[in-house]
């Protein structure tokens, strides 16, 4: 057996060979399994109970109290919050609770709390009542006082007026009036209390309609807020004292009242009284105060005990939910003896599962092993790759765009050097490279503080892709080198350059009158290249050319792959009809354009290639004249372009009649097949799950299905070749940008000879290169580059119709819970 | 402009028709309805309704639940779904969405004057009000005796007043008196909202249209059976109808006139979209009668999917939502109280 020391050598290129493994676990040793099997991570169990509805299933009551569980966790956490304490990092050492001691414990710790709240509640309620009742009396004791002695000097005012007697102009009514009797005298009740200062203005209004205005109402503002005893929020209220009379009115203010949540509190005229009340109150408010205060140092070192613990549990019990949850998925036997999964693992983890099996049986002392049971069938397993953190970024590229089909070839092995790489060509700028280079060591560095604490969504976005960063840093340093380009400054790295003046009047012009003196230069563009009246022309031809080459050997690769796809999987006729005319069409055309380019560059002929391709098409047969580069060049067009002719219906026709007829074979073989196969035990399995797998042959389908691709493939080849040129067009607008702001901003800044206009300069110099060149161009060259991988290389081979093999394991449950 | 409601709809309505189409996919389907059904406990309920859109509001609930926390746990989902939509909305929609909690206000003020009058504690009322109604003085109707005190004192300041209009009158309340008043505010206000929507008018005026008129008509139905039998006149019970609807003006001469039941089935199967309801009844009998209505109903209001580019998607998704929180009642109801083989009595299916 492939046991757990050797590991296949395509690591990256084909996924993890996968096994259907149907374990009969003992009802005993289930939950230990289970947990060991989540400890090891490498068991993907299939839902075998899928029709059943959640609360159906053989473990709902444990879910259940796991979930129970985990709300009293939640609820401790809020208390926790609420207190001012964060559970501690460092969890406890693990005593081994048992769930069902938890359980118990929790329940109590939860009522415990429960009953402290309430106490605590209770006591603030009195509490903020007292306070509130204080601040009316006083509140309320200055308005009986002012309204007092305002009566008062009203009094002294009117026995002035009496006693100065004569005078015509005073009512003669007026001692009538102010002394009445006083048994008819109306006895004004009132009624005081608190009321929330947003709806003042409306309980006024009400107070004023119900009574139709038979009522006088004072209020006060009170500065700073005060704590609602009812909801125990703080809140900014009034005190109010509505004056009234008879006993309908009073019902209706009460009524108010109580709608606008205004709390009433009792009060009396006498000033002694009054007195009296608030040293009653604040002898209270003191002793509250101290019971409140030792109820919170209770509470708080209860919720210190809990914080202690709090990590440890609530792992154990998302472990527990996770294993019953996977024991629901499990299906149980009719003796109800044993559960028997099903589920997938790879092949080089078998050993080490049947160990962990092991031991879980003879840890739960059962009497009878777990059967480890490996299933033949047909369904398509689950893809696994093996990646590390360099390479689990670059296979997350490929897997955005589809999950690769089980063991096919893996595009990310090559993704690791390819996608920098182009990535690189358009950001060919090795200053702009070694910034980026230095942003992302800095991740790398941190690297381990980073990965244990949680980042905003554009920095874990950046932390997760940093060693593809780092890549795309180190080609784009590599490209820039090659380019010539550092922020658009060309530097004699290796050497001076090759060319010089003719003369030494040519200083100034230096864009015309150059000669070569020295030998070419040894590595990228001379550096007398740039500014030069020439230098676009010379960089474009360059690069565009460049371009193409890469294109076509990212193209070929692609197909190339698809052979090693079909070669896998024995099939024949994919190599034969498909690989072979795609290859051929291909390179007839675009192969043949970039041995023209390789040939022009070494020969350095002025063959306009343009000219060679287009007329190639148009008329075959005409001789090539100046634009001939090699001899017999006329005559291996014409082969190529009839090749590439033959390679369109090669492609097209006989796959699906050949397909039609293999179908036809296979049903009239049938019978003597099965008789076959009935013979040997072992396959009759295979027989049955693969039953489901004969379906109708639709030759239309498929034709019609081949005739699609074969557009596509033609077509593709032109436009994907185009599509490269994006290499060309975004390096160039590279280029153009950074050189646009040295010489405009930075070098601009630099003439005025002005230490200040130089600052302002540099500044906006620094903003540009960083916000546009950096930030903006690293995004769309990776778009680009992200393009050129998902379009056109990988739909040369790549199905990505697979899907992702997710073992079950302890470890992704902390992060997904988040 | 009818027709390029589509060319400027987006601008404001865009934004808020997505959001609420999205709310729309989170409806409980058949299959949960199903599920539902099968459980034995509440607890059962909880533990499906935790993988459905209201998970997160009944996980912090402990473990005996009751059939009023799960309600108010809804309620209160579709209440900040709500709040949320109104947040965001602009004029009109965001009248439009005010609109459609008027209806909620009616019954919370006769909730209210009801059970003052029966002497119930106001805060216990409170609690009972739909929280879509509310508004802010509203436990001060407590304190009115009759019709005119209840508008002058409280009602003045809400939406409500205009609605009053027609109703006010010096006498005390009694059951019967507030019952009339429900029904000619409810009269006031669909009139009111119907005139709202023609304002409006493009797609929105005509699916509201059709909503609101078998709206009319299904309270006019609700009328007429409820007042067979007692002392409320021919004229009186004429005026409650709403002036608008499939019904107006004939059904209703019909519909005013009727003594019971059959005679209503008589009025009413000469108007095709309500033959098909009451050929689901058997002669005389009115219980299925509400079932029959909010089935008819839920099928046009999940029609009011169907078109683009008009409000009627707001109002179609509240009342599916309350809809849906009936039903949950129902279905909690059924099971708290071991009344399985009734469940479906009175769930209607959304999908």
């Amino acid at each position: 057996m492939g046991g757990g020391t050797h590991r296949p050598t395509m690591d990256l290129l084909r996924s993890e060979p996968m096994q259907l493994v149907q374990l009969i676990i003992p009802i005993e040793s289930a939950h230990r399994s289970i947990s060991y099997l989540g400890d090891l991570g490498f068991f993907q169990f299939k839902d075998l109970n899928s029709e059943k509805s959640p609360f159906q299933r053989t473990y709902a009551t444990q879910i259940k109290r796991c979930g129970e569980m985990a709300r009293k966790l939640r609820f401790f956490k809020e208390q926790m919050v609420k207190a001012g304490l964060s559970p501690s990092t460092r969890s406890a050492i693990s005593d081994d609770v048992d769930l069902d001691n938890l359980e118990v414990k929790l329940g109590e710790l939860e009522a415990e709390l429960m009953e402290m709240n309430a106490n605590h509640e209770k006591l603030q309620h009195s509490y903020n009542e007292l306070i509130e009742y204080k601040l009316v009396v006083q509140k309320a004791g200055e308005f009986f006082h002012s309204a007092q002695s305002m009566a008062a000097a009203k009094q002294r005012e009117v026995e002035a007026q009496q006693r100065g007697e004569g005078s015509i102009d005073s009512p003669l009514l007026l001692e009538q009036e102010m002394v009445t009797d006083p048994s008819k005298q109306v006895k004004l009740g009132f009624v005081s209390g608190l009321v929330p200062r947003e709806k003042s203005l409306a309980f006024e209004r009400i107070l004023f309609r119900a009574t139709r205005g038979n009522v006088f109402l004072k209020q006060s503002v009170l500065e700073g807020s005060v704590t609602d005893p009812a909801s125990g929020e703080k809140a900014e209220k009034n005190v109010f004292v509505v004056f009234y009379s008879g006993e309908r009115a009073r019902n209706k203010i009460v009524k108010i009242c109580e709608a606008f949540g205004a709390n009433r509190y009792p009060f009396t005229e006498d000033l002694s009284k009054q007195f009296q009340i608030i040293t009653e109150v604040s002898g209270r408010l003191e002793e509250l105060k101290t019971t409140i205060d030792v109820g919170l140092v209770h509470q708080t070192n209860l919720l210190q005990t809990i914080a202690y613990h709090f990590e440890q549990w609530s792992h154990l019990v998302k472990k527990e939910k996770s294993i019953y949850h996977t024991l629901s998925m499990l299906s149980i036997d009719v003796t109800k003896k044993c559960l028997v999964a099903e589920g997938w693992c790879p092949v080089f983890a078998t050993n080490k599962i049947q160990n962990v099996l092991q031991r879980a049986t003879v840890d739960s002392n059962s009497q009878i092993g777990t059967i480890f049971h490996i299933l033949q069938t047909k369904e398509s397993p689950p893809t696994y790759f093996h990646t590390n953190k360099f390479t689990s970024a670059f296979q997350e590229i490929v897997d955005a765009y589809g999950i690769a089909k089980y063991q096919e070839a893996n595009p990310g092995v090559f993704t690791i050097i390819t996608f920098p790489f182009l990535f690189a060509v358009m950001f060919g700028d090795w200053g702009h490279g070694i910034c980026l280079f230095l942003a992302t060591s800095y991740f790398i560095i941190k690297e381990k503080k980073f990965s244990s604490q949680k980042l905003g969504d554009i920095t874990e976005m950046i932390f997760g892709g940093r060693y593809v960063i780092m890549m795309m840093a180190l080609f784009s340093i590599y490209t820039g080198l090659i380019y010539n380009e550092f922020f658009s400054v060309p530097f004699e790295l290796f050497g001076p350059s090759a060319y010089g003046c003719r003369d030494p009047a040519c200083r100034d012009a230096s864009t015309a009158g150059l000669v070569k003196v020295r030998a070419t230069y040894p590595f990228g563009v001379d550096p007398k290249w740039h500014g030069t009246r020439s230098e676009l022309p010379f960089l474009n031809s360059l690069k565009m050319k460049m371009s193409i080459l890469l294109g076509v050997a990212q193209m070929n690769l692609g197909i190339i792959l698809s052979y090693f796809n079909a070669k896998f999987s024995g099939n024949e006729l994919n190599i034969r009809y498909q690989f072979l005319p795609q290859m051929i069409f291909l390179n007839s055309l675009f192969g043949y354009l970039s041995l023209l380019i390789v040939v022009k560059w070494c020969i350095g002929s002025q063959a306009d290639l343009y000219h060679v391709m287009i007329y190639m098409f148009l008329s075959p047969t005409d001789d090539l004249g100046e634009n001939q580069l090699f001899f017999g060049q006329k005559f291996l067009q014409i082969v190529l372009l009839l090749a590439a002719l033959v390679a369109v219906p090669w492609m097209l026709f006989p796959k699906p009649f050949l397909l039609k007829k293999q179908h036809e074979e296979r049903h009239r073989g049938q019978s003597y097949a099965l008789l076959e196969n009935s013979l040997d035990e072992s396959d009759e399995m295979e027989v049955r799950h693969g039953s489901s797998s004969h379906e109708e042959f639709e030759f239309s389908e498929v034709f019609v299905h081949q005739l699609i691709h074969t557009i596509e493939f033609v077509l593709g080849a032109v436009s994907n070749t185009a599509s490269y040129l994006r290499l060309w067009a975004l390096s160039l607008a590279h280029s153009e940008l950074s050189s646009v702001f040295y010489d405009k901003v930075l070098l601009l800044a630099w003439g005025f000879n002005n230490i200040f206009i130089l600052i302002i300069g540099i500044f906006v110099f620094i903003c540009a290169t960083v916000g546009v060149l950096l930030v903006m161009e690293t995004l769309s060259a990776f778009l680009h580059a992200l393009r050129l991988h998902w379009v056109e290389f990988q739909s040369k081979f790549y199905e990505g119709d697979g899907y992702k093999f997710q073992p079950f394991s302890f470890a992704s449950l902390d992060a997904e819970d988040e | 402009m009818y027709g390029f409601e589509a060319m400027t709809f987006n601008i404001h309505g865009g934004y808020l028709e997505a959001i609420v189409r999205g709310h729309r996919a989170g409806l409980l389907t058949a299959a949960d309805y199903n599920n539902l059904c099968q459980c034995e406990t509440l607890d059962d309920m909880k533990m499906h309704l935790s993988a459905t859109e209201y998970g997160p509001y009944l996980q912090n609930e402990p473990s005996p639940l009751h059939t009023t926390t799960i309600v108010e746990k809804c309620t209160l989902k579709l209440v900040d779904e709500y709040k949320h939509m109104l947040c965001q909305a602009t004029e009109p929609l965001s009248t439009f969405l005010e609109y459609i909690t008027y209806g909620h206000m009616i019954d919370n003020v006769v909730l209210i004057v009801t059970g003052t009058l029966h002497e119930r504690d106001v805060q216990e009322l409170l609690e009972k009000c739909h929280p879509l109604g509310m508004f802010d003085s509203i436990a001060t109707l407590a304190v009115a005796q009759n019709m005119r005190e209840l508008y002058r004192l409280v009602l003045v300041d809400t939406p409500l007043a205009p609605y009053f209009s027609e109703c006010i009158t010096s006498e005390d309340l009694d059951d019967m008196n507030i019952e009339i008043m429900r029904n000619t505010l409810y009269k006031a206000y669909l009139e009111d909202f119907y005139k709202f929507c023609q304002k409006l008018g493009g797609a929105t005026a005509e699916i509201m249209s059709d909503l609101l008129a078998f709206e009319a008509d299904r309270r006019a139905v609700n009328i007429t059976i409820n007042s067979i039998g007692t002392e409320l006149t021919r004229d009186d019970r004429r005026k409650l109808y709403s002036n608008f609807g499939l019904l107006y003006p004939y059904g209703h001469e019909e519909l005013a006139v009727c003594e019971d039941i059959d005679q209503v089935r008589g009025a009413m199967e000469k108007y095709p979209p309500y033959q098909s309801i009451f050929s689901k009844l058997s002669y005389g009998e009115s219980q299925m009668l509400d079932k029959a209505f909010y089935e008819e109903e839920v099928k046009r209001l999940c029609l009011a999917f169907e078109q683009q580019f008009h409000y009627g998607v707001f109002f179609a998704y509240m009342r599916l939502r309350e809809q849906e929180i009936r039903n949950l009642m129902w279905i909690s109801e059924c099971v708290a109280q071991n009344q399985k083989s009734r469940v479906h009595d009175s769930v209607v299916f959304i999908f």
